[in-house]
């Protein structure tokens, strides 16, 4: 840890309202009242946070599960720790990592400091000095780009007026969970007119807080600002906890520009359940970029809302399920304003009993004159023991628009095969060559060095090694 | 001494149904034999094979490289050894970038001639960039193609004329003992023509043996076939001269007919 850090964390607990030596948390399973508050005690949160905290835990007791989507039947939601301290997570040892993720950190060929935060058992990640670096740039910019625990404490003001509106906490059940007992993830805010050129990442800066289970993002374009945000990554993060449900909310303001780029390789025992939403005004666009690899089960559906006149959004998503996952993935636009456009394209590839099913909504609503929509989902089976479905649901209540809609699925030709392999190349790497052409037009937007390990993952995972 | 590739009483099932019937040949590197027949004769069927499809199922015979069964090995390692297809019909693999394509397939087979294991693997080592890039642009130059045509996904919207001489650029880079080109020269427009049968003439010398599938004598008056052999029914019934090719243009097949049997059905 930087010593500038540890001048920080010391300030903080100078300045808190509690004594923290006096206070031990301690971690306990299940999700209570109590937990909730001991949550926003232990961050020494405003009262109106607590508020909208216990709030949420009552709407999250009050709503029933999903009955359509993947099977969440087996979580159990009362051998869950809501909320663990940075120190009780990295109470794991080296040992204690399976030794399928420490072999396919080797095949990635992550550096040793980096294996060890991944498999969370490390504390900090070595590029925190990068990190800083960009960020004096950026605050040159007046762009703000900090943990949200930090957001709410040095940006009440903005955090207030945003937080919740996009994504309340009724919005679903896992929407209230997060709501009840988030910790981490990104607070951004770009102010009016500025361009932030290289793409934040959430990379540069891993940290306990931000690997969170439940981490809460919310990113401000101001009018004409323009922002690439880019979380995850490929190495496959191995975590002990099983539910991991974040919510991420987004305002695009008039003729600003956001692009969500997301790499997912949970550890497959995880339950991902993910609502991210952002709302698009006049002449503004969003662009999500999903890819979604690990996991037991993922649902996740990026949407945006373009409430203002020429919004435009592109939702880009792809899903790898392997042996033992399900994932549930697509992407929603409603088109609430005149002339807005938007594109959906979704890829997924099932293998070896693997299940990835594309969902989509397509809303027009009345008045939403001249709108022009098109999705798109193509499917790769790559055995027969695996499935793939499309679940496209469709409102529109305009009669002059344009829509849309194409799905194909395929199983991986025999003849590309042939034609691959007549060249020298083995069954394998022929198929896994096959596999990343499909994929191929998302790697595409990906940053290059994401667009690298990504056809790097997927050769692993065609080998069936990935953890 | 040339490698020599030898086809033994040959007999070939696709879903079940007998399409070759005892095919008998012998191509030496330095060597190109022209192979002709009517449709339906069994002249891809005989390609396919020898570069080994799965769907194609071999009840009889053998086919030997330099005395190896080519029939127990699959087709990657069959391309490993030197074996080489053009094909008639090209796939197209959306997505897949050629240039990076052709230099994991050159890597793959040019590591399994020298015998460096760790480079015919998966995922082993490719050959150095700059060293590939030459290679690349002296063989797009001589097949007079554009160097922005390797950066497109392989074979994907080609025309058919491309698709040919991508077949044919995939032959000079994997350097082949034995190729078996089917049908490159249909498709191809006249210069098309003539660029690449000289690329083929260039490429072939004493290191490479051809088999020439074609229908047209066109062909053959730009890469002179020391044999000609004519396929019908599944089973080599002439083989001959150069001047083969000059009595089928005039007769056409129906003298073969009349000799060697019934019209094949379609
Ligand atoms: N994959 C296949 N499935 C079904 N039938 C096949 C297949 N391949 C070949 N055949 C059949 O085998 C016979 C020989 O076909 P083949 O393609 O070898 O002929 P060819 O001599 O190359 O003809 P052409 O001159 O038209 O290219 C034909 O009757 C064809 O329909
Ligand atoms: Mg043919």
């Amino acid at each position: 840890m930087s010593t500038q850090m540890v001048e920080a964390t010391k300030k903080e607990y100078q300045y808190g309202f509690h004594d923290p030596e006096k206070y031990t948390f301690k971690a306990r399973k299940g999700l209570d009242k109590e937990i909730v508050e001991e949550i926003s005690w232990m961050k020494s949160e405003p009262a109106w946070m607590r508020d909208f905290r216990l709030r949420s835990l009552e709407q999250f007791v009050a709503k029933p599960m999903p009955t359509w989507g993947a099977d969440l039947s087996e979580l159990q939601f009362d051998n869950i720790y809501y909320y663990l301290k940075a120190t009780d997570r990295q109470g794991k040892t080296w040992e204690e990592v399976p030794d399928t993720i420490k072999n396919t950190f080797d095949r990635l060929g992550i550096p040793e400091a980096e294996r060890k935060f991944l498999a969370g058992v490390g504390a900090q990640y070595e590029s925190e000095v990068i990190y800083h670096n960009l960020k004096e740039e950026w605050e040159k910019l007046g762009v703000v780009f900090v943990d949200t625990d930090t957001a709410v404490r040095e940006y009440p003001d903005l955090v207030k007026e945003y937080f919740g509106t996009i994504i309340p906490p009724s919005d679903n059940k896992f929407a209230a969970l997060n709501s009840a007992v988030w910790s981490g993830g990104s607070f951004i805010y770009v102010p009016k007119g500025v361009k932030v050129d290289i793409p934040l990442q959430a990379y540069f800066r891993i940290n306990a807080q931000n690997m969170g289970q439940f981490e809460r993002t919310l990113i401000i374009c101001d009018e004409g600002s323009q922002v690439h945000y880019v979380e995850g990554c490929t190495a496959p993060i191995y975590s002990s906890d099983s539910l991991h449900s974040a919510v991420v909310e987004i305002i695009v303001k008039k003729g600003a520009r956001c692009r969500y780029t997301t790499i997912q390789n949970w550890s497959v025992n995880v339950y991902n359940l993910v609502t991210k939403r952002a709302v698009a005004y006049e002449d503004a666009t969003m662009e999500w970029i999903d890819g979604n690899l690990g996991s037991k089960v993922t649902m996740k559906y990026p949407a945006v809302y373009m409430l203002g006149k020429g919004a435009k959004a592109e939702i880009l998503s792809i899903a790898f399920a392997g042996h033992g996952q399900n994932l549930d993935a697509g992407g929603k636009v409603v088109h609430g304003a005149p002339h807005t456009t938007s594109t959906i394209t979704s890829k997924s590839i099932s293998k070896d009993g693997g299940r990835s099913s594309y969902r989509g909504l397509l809303k027009v609503a009345k008045g939403a004159v001249g709108c022009k929509s098109n999705v798109r989902c193509d499917a790769l089976i790559l055995d027969e023991h695996s499935r793939s479905d499309t679940y496209p649901y469709i409102e529109i209540d305009e009669n002059d628009v344009a829509i849309g809609h194409e799905a194909s699925v395929s199983k991986i030709g025999e003849e590309q095969l042939f034609y691959l392999m007549s060249r020298g190349v083995s069954e394998n790497e022929a198929a896994t060559m096959i596999v990343n052409g499909f994929i191929e037009p998302l790697v595409k937007e990906l940053p290059m060095e994401y667009a690298v390990e990504m056809n790097r993952l997927i050769q692993l995972q065609m080998e069936g090694s990935v953890g | 001494m040339g490698s020599e590739l030898v086809v033994r009483d040959l007999h070939v099932n696709v879903e079940g149904k007998e399409i070759l019937k005892g095919v008998n040949l012998q191509v030496r590197q330095g060597e190109v034999h022209a192979l002709m027949g009517p449709n339906g004769s069994g002249k891809s069927t005989l390609a396919y094979t020898l570069a080994g499809h799965p769907k194609y199922e071999v009840t009889d015979g053998e086919v030997l490289l330099d005395g190896e069964n080519l029939l127990e090995m699959g087709a990657d390692e069959r391309a490993r050894k030197g074996i080489f297809l053009a094909f008639q019909y090209p796939t197209a693999i959306p997505g897949v970038n050629m240039a990076n394509f052709l230099r994991t397939a050159v890597s793959r087979v040019r590591a399994a001639q020298s015998d460096n294991a760790g480079s015919a693997r998966d995922g082993g080592e490719l050959i150095p960039m700059r060293e590939f890039r030459k290679e690349l642009n002296s063989s797009l130059s001589m097949l007079k193609m554009e160097s922005d045509f390797v950066r497109r996904y392989l074979n994907d919207g080609f025309s058919g004329g491309e698709k040919k001489r991508a077949e044919i650029l995939q032959m000079a880079l994997l350097r082949p003992k034995i190729a078996i080109l089917d049908e490159t020269d249909s498709g191809l427009d006249i210069d098309a023509l003539r660029v690449v049968s000289e690329g083929v003439n260039a490429l072939s010398g004493t290191n490479l043996g051809v088999l020439l599938i074609t229908h047209y004598q066109r062909i053959l008056n730009y890469i002179k076939p020391n044999f000609i052999h004519i396929l019908f029914n599944g089973r080599v019934v002439v083989s001959g001269g150069p001047e083969l090719a000059s009595v089928l243009e005039e007769k056409g097949y129906d003298w073969v007919r009349t000799e060697f049997g019934e019209p094949v059905a379609g």
